[in-house]
C-alpha cells in the first residue's frame, strides 16, 4: 500500500538525482573535451551541450567554463542547475521519509549540505570536476543504500521508474544531438567527439570491453541506444523500466492500470528488434524523437492510472 | 556562590572540582547533580568522575560530532517567521540528566493520575457535566475557554480516552520535589528528541553508558502504536493507521516523519484524505483506501474546514462528521484543549480528588486565577514578583517575567488583564532546578524542565525519559525551543 503522493515524491526524488547526475556528467565532460583544443581553435561548444541536455536557459549561454560552472552547477535560482537537481531530490526525500530508510535520507541529505557548503565557497567555481565528482559519487551511493537498505516493493520500484525513465529520455536526447542529422554525423564524428559521448554515458570502458577501443559512429550509436547489457543505454533502461511498471500493475491489480507499462513494453520491443544500420540509414532523428515520445507517454500513463486519477472513478460503488 | 576545591568532601574517591568547572555556581535552586555542600549527588558521582577525566577539546570534538549526526539526520525544526524557511538542530547539551529509578517510580504514579482524572474530566463535561452541577469547577470557565468544542457535546468517543498522549511540562523546586507546570493535552511535541536525543548519545558518549543502568526509549513508537490500536473501532480487526501532518513546513515536521516510520504507517497530509458517506478514505496508487486510526498532529482548527476555521487547507473536509459517526478514531480527541487551559489547570488537583478521592501525587505550582477579584488585586501589586501567563499561548509566547521585566512591559500586561482578567493567569517565579552543560568553555549551570509523555490506551505506559528541555542563556527560565532553549538526555536509572 502506498499514498499516490508518495508514489509521486519517489519517482520524482529518484528522476532528478538521475538528472543531476546525468548534467555533471555531460558538463564535466565538456569542460574536459574543452581543453584539448584542435588547430582549428575549436571553442567549448557549450551551445551543443546545453542542447543535449535539453536545457531551455533563456538568458544567454555562458562563453567561459567559471560562466558555465555558476550557471549550471551551482546556480540554485536556476531550476536546472545540478545543485537544484539535488535539492528538489531532497526536498522530495523528505517528503517520504516514513517510507525510505534512514540511511538513504541521512545520505541525500548529507549531499545535499555538501553540495550547500560548496556553492558557499568560492574557490567551488574553479574545480567543476570536484562538484560533479561529490554529485555522481553520492548518487550512485545513493542508489547502492537504497538496493541494500530498503525493501524492493512497490515504493523501490517508483524509483527504479523515476532513474530509468529520466536515463532513458536524457540519453536519446543526447544521442540525438549528436546523431540528428548527416552533416553533423560527419563533422562530429570525429574520434574525440564519438569518445566525449561514451564518456558522458560513462560508457567507454565498457565500449572498449565489447569493441575494442576503435570508436565508430555506428558502434557507439548503436552501444548506446541498442546495448543489451551496459546499464545506461535507452535499451537497458526501457527493459527495466517496463520490469518495474509490471511489478507496479500487480501491486495495484485492482485497478485497471496497465496503460504504462504496455507502453514500456512497446518502447522496450521496438529497441530489442531495431537494426543500427537501418535506424542511421532511416531517420536517426525520428527514431530518437519516437523514444522521447514513448516517455512522455509513460509519465503521461503513471500519473492517470497511480497517482493523480480522477476521485470519482476510484469511489466504492 | 563559587566552590571551594573539595568544599566539604573528604571521600577519596572524590577529587577537587576540575578545570572544566571552573565556571560552576550553585544558585538558591535545586542542583540536579550536585548537593548544596558541593559534594556530587550520589547517583551522578560515576558521570561526575567520567566528566573529569575529559579535556575540553575532547568535549568540543564529541559536540561537533553530535551537531552533525542531528544535522544529516535531518532531526531540525523550521523556525517560523524565518522566510528563509530555516532548518535549525534544536541546540544539544552533550551531559545527560539523570532521574533516579525512586523519583521516577513517584512521577509515574502521579502523571498516570493525573491523565486519568483528565479523561474523565473531558468526558464528564461532554456529557452530563457533573462536575460543574457539583460546583468545583466553574461552568463559565469550560464553555468560554477557546479550545471548548461544542460539536462534542454527547458524542461517544471510543473507551471514553479523549487524550491518548499528553506532554507534561514538570519542574523541580528548590526543595527538590517536581511540580507541574502544565500540561499539554492537544498535541503536545518534542518526544522523536527523546529519542534522537538517546541515540546521538549513545554514539558519542558511549563510555558514559558503562556505569549505569539506563532505562531505554527507544521502544516509544511501539508503545504509541499500541496505545492507538485501543483507539480502534471494533468492526475494524485489522485497523489501518496514518499519522496526521501540516506537512514539510510545519516547525515539528521532523517528529511527525519520525513517528510514521517508527510505527511503520503511512504519514498523511490533509489533501491525501477524503471523506465519502462518513468513512475517511486515503488515496493510494491501488485506489481509496479505508483510514481507521488518525494520529493528528495539526490542531482542531484546521482538521475540517466545513466544521471550523473553512480557511484551513490542510484539513479534510468532513472529517468532523466521520469522526461523530464513529467511523473513524482520532487522537487526541476533539476538544481536548479545556484541560491544557492555563486557567483549568489550577483546578486540576480537585479535579482529581472529584474523580478518584485521591490526594494529587504531583502538586501544582501555585496559581492565581485573575478573573477572581482577591487574585487580581493581589496580582496586580505584585507584577514585579509573579510570572504571568495568557492562558491560550504556548511556546513561551505572551509571557510577563515579573523580575526581569521593565516597568513599560507590566504597565501593558496590567492594561492586558484588567480588559480580559479570564485570559491570564499568574504564578510565583519558581526557581527552576539546574543541571550542568557543557557550553563550550566549560561547564555551567543552567536551567532545566522535563517533559514526560504519557501514553493512555489500555493501560497508561510512560516510556522512562523525557524531554528536559535547557535554558541555554544564562540565568534564563525559558526553555522553549522557539527561544533559545535547547535539550539534553534524560537517564532514568534502573535500580
Amino acid at each position: 500500500m502506498l499514498l499516490s503522493r508518495t508514489a509521486d515524491a519517489l519517482y520524482w526524488l529518484s528522476r532528478y538525482l538521475e538528472r543531476a547526475e546525468h548534467t555533471a556528467r555531460v558538463l564535466s565532460v565538456r569542460l574536459d573535451l574543452g581543453l584539448d583544443r584542435d588547430a582549428r581553435g575549436d571553442h567549448w561548444d557549450f551551445e551543443r551541450a546545453y542542447d543535449s541536455l535539453r536545457l531551455t536557459l533563456t538568458n544567454a549561454i555562458p562563453s567561459t567554463p567559471g560562466g558555465l560552472v555558476s550557471r549550471v552547477f551551482l546556480d540554485s535560482t536556476n531550476a536546472e542547475s545540478v545543485v537544484s537537481c539535488v535539492s528538489a531530490a531532497r526536498a522530495n526525500a523528505r517528503q517520504v521519509r516514513e517510507e525510505i530508510s534512514s540511511d538513504m535520507w541521512a545520505h541525500v541529505n548529507g549531499l545535499y549540505l555538501r553540495l550547500q557548503q560548496m556553492v558557499g565557497d568560492s574557490s567551488t567555481v574553479s574545480r567543476p570536476h570536484a562538484i560533479a565528482q561529490t554529485v555522481i559519487e553520492g548518487t550512485q551511493l545513493f542508489q547502492g543504500i537504497t538496493d541494500a537498505t530498503m525493501g524492493h516493493g512497490e515504493g523501490w520500484q517508483y524509483l527504479q521508474v523515476g532513474r530509468f525513465l529520466e536515463r532513458a529520455d536524457a540519453t536519446a536526447a543526447l544521442l540525438d544531438v549528436h546523431f540528428r542529422d548527416a552533416d553533423v554525423r560527419g563533422a562530429r564524428g570525429t574520434h574525440q567527439e564519438l569518445v566525449g559521448l561514451l564518456r558522458s554515458c560513462a560508457a567507454l570502458d565498457a565500449y572498449c570491453r565489447y569493441y575494442t577501443a576503435d570508436v565508430r559512429p555506428d558502434r557507439v550509436l548503436e552501444f548506446l541506444l541498442l546495448g543489451p547489457e551496459f546499464p545506461r543505454s535507452v535499451r537497458f533502461a526501457a527493459r527495466r523500466l517496463e520490469m518495474s511498471l509490471k511489478a507496479i500493475a500487480q501491486f495495484t491489480s485492482k485497478r485497471a492500470g496497465g496503460k504504462a507499462d504496455r507502453v514500456a513494453g512497446r518502447l522496450h520491443a521496438s529497441l530489442d528488434y531495431s537494426q543500427v544500420d537501418e535506424i542511421l540509414s532511416d531517420d536517426p532523428h525520428g527514431y530518437l524523437v519516437g523514444v522521447a515520445k514513448h516517455c512522455d507517454q509513460i509519465h503521461a500513463a503513471v500519473y492517470q492510472s497511480y497517482i493523480g486519477y480522477a476521485v470519482e472513478t476510484a469511489l466504492p460503488a | 556562590m563559587t566552590f571551594a576545591a573539595g568544599a566539604g568532601g573528604t571521600t577519596e574517591t572524590l577529587k577537587p572540582f576540575g578545570a572544566m568547572f571552573s565556571d560552576y555556581h550553585l544558585g538558591h535552586h535545586y542542583d540536579e547533580m550536585f548537593e548544596p555542600s558541593g559534594q556530587p549527588r550520589l547517583h551522578c558521582r560515576a558521570l561526575y568522575q567520567d566528566l573529569l577525566g575529559l579535556s575540553l577539546p575532547e568535549l568540543r570534538e564529541r559536540q561537533g560530532e553530535a551537531d552533525r549526526a542531528f544535522l544529516t539526520q535531518g532531526v531540525t525544526f523550521t523556525v517560523y517567521g524565518d522566510t528563509q524557511g530555516t532548518e535549525r538542530i534544536f541546540p544539544y547539551d552533550l551531559l545527560p540528566r539523570i532521574i533516579t529509578g525512586p523519583e521516577w517510580r513517584t512521577l509515574e504514579r502521579g502523571l498516570a493520575q493525573r491523565l486519568t482524572a483528565i479523561n474523565l474530566f473531558l468526558k464528564d463535561v461532554y456529557h452530563e457535566g457533573r462536575i460543574f452541577s457539583e460546583g468545583v469547577v466553574p461552568r463559565e470557565l469550560v464553555y468560554s475557554c477557546r479550545h471548548y468544542r461544542r460539536e462534542m457535546r454527547g458524542v461517544h468517543v471510543n473507551r471514553d480516552i479523549y487524550v491518548s498522549i499528553a506532554g507534561t511540562d514538570l519542574v523541580r523546586l528548590q526543595d527538590g520535589r517536581f511540580v507541574v507546570l502544565e500540561d499539554n493535552l492537544r498535541v503536545p511535541s518534542g518526544v522523536s528528541y527523546m529519542v534522537a536525543n538517546r541515540a546521538v548519545m549513545k554514539r558519542v558518549f558511549p563510555a558514559l553508558f558503562e556505569r549505569y543502568n539506563v532505562a531505554p526509549v527507544a521502544e516509544y513508537g511501539q508503545a504509541l502504536l499500541s496505545t492507538l490500536r485501543t483507539l480502534a473501532p471494533a468492526s475494524r480487526p485489522d485497523p489501518t493507521f496514518v499519522v496526521l501532518t501540516p506537512g514539510v513546513g510545519n516547525s515539528a515536521y521532523f517528529e511527525h516523519a519520525f513517528l510514521a516510520r517508527e510505527m511503520g504507517v503511512p504519514l498523511v497530509e490533509g489533501p491525501d484524505l477524503l471523506v465519502h458517506d462518513n468513512i475517511v478514505y486515503m488515496r493510494t496508487t491501488a485506489g481509496l483506501r479505508r483510514v481507521d486510526v488518525i494520529y493528528r498532529r495539526i490542531d482542531d482548527d484546521f482538521l475540517d474546514p466545513l466544521a471550523f476555521r473553512p480557511d484551513s487547507q490542510l484539513g479534510v473536509p468532513g472529517l468532523l462528521n466521520a469522526y461523530r459517526a464513529g467511523n473513524v478514531a482520532l487522537a487526541n480527541a476533539i476538544g481536548t484543549g479545556i484541560a491544557d487551559d492555563k486557567a483549568l489547570y489550577a483546578y486540576i488537583p480537585d479535579i482529581i480528588r472529584f474523580y478518584l478521592s485521591e490526594e494529587p501525587i504531583i502538586d501544582n505550582v501555585q496559581t492565581y486565577l485573575l478573573d477572581r477579584p482577591s487574585d487580581r488585586a493581589y496580582v496586580l501589586e505584585h507584577l514585579d514578583e509573579l510570572v504571568v501567563k495568557a492562558v491560550g499561548e504556548s511556546g513561551g509566547y505572551g509571557m510577563l517575567i515579573g523580575p526581569h521585566s521593565t516597568s513599560d512591559e507590566r504597565e501593558q500586561f496590567r492594561r492586558k488583564i484588567v480588559a480580559d482578567p479570564r485570559n491570564f493567569i499568574a504564578q510565583p517565579t519558581l526557581s527552576l532546578s539546574q543541571a550542568p552543560c557543557f557550553m563550550g568553555t566549560g561547564i555551567e549551570g543552567r536551567h532545566v524542565d522535563l517533559r514526560p509523555y504519557v501514553l493512555y490506551g489500555e493501560k497508561v505506559t510512560i516510556v522512562p525519559g523525557g524531554l528536559t528541555r535547557v535554558a541555554l542563556r544564562k540565568g534564563s527560565l525559558v526553555v522553549n525551543s522557539s527561544q533559545g532553549g535547547g535539550s539534553k538526555d534524560t537517564w532514568v536509572l534502573e535500580d
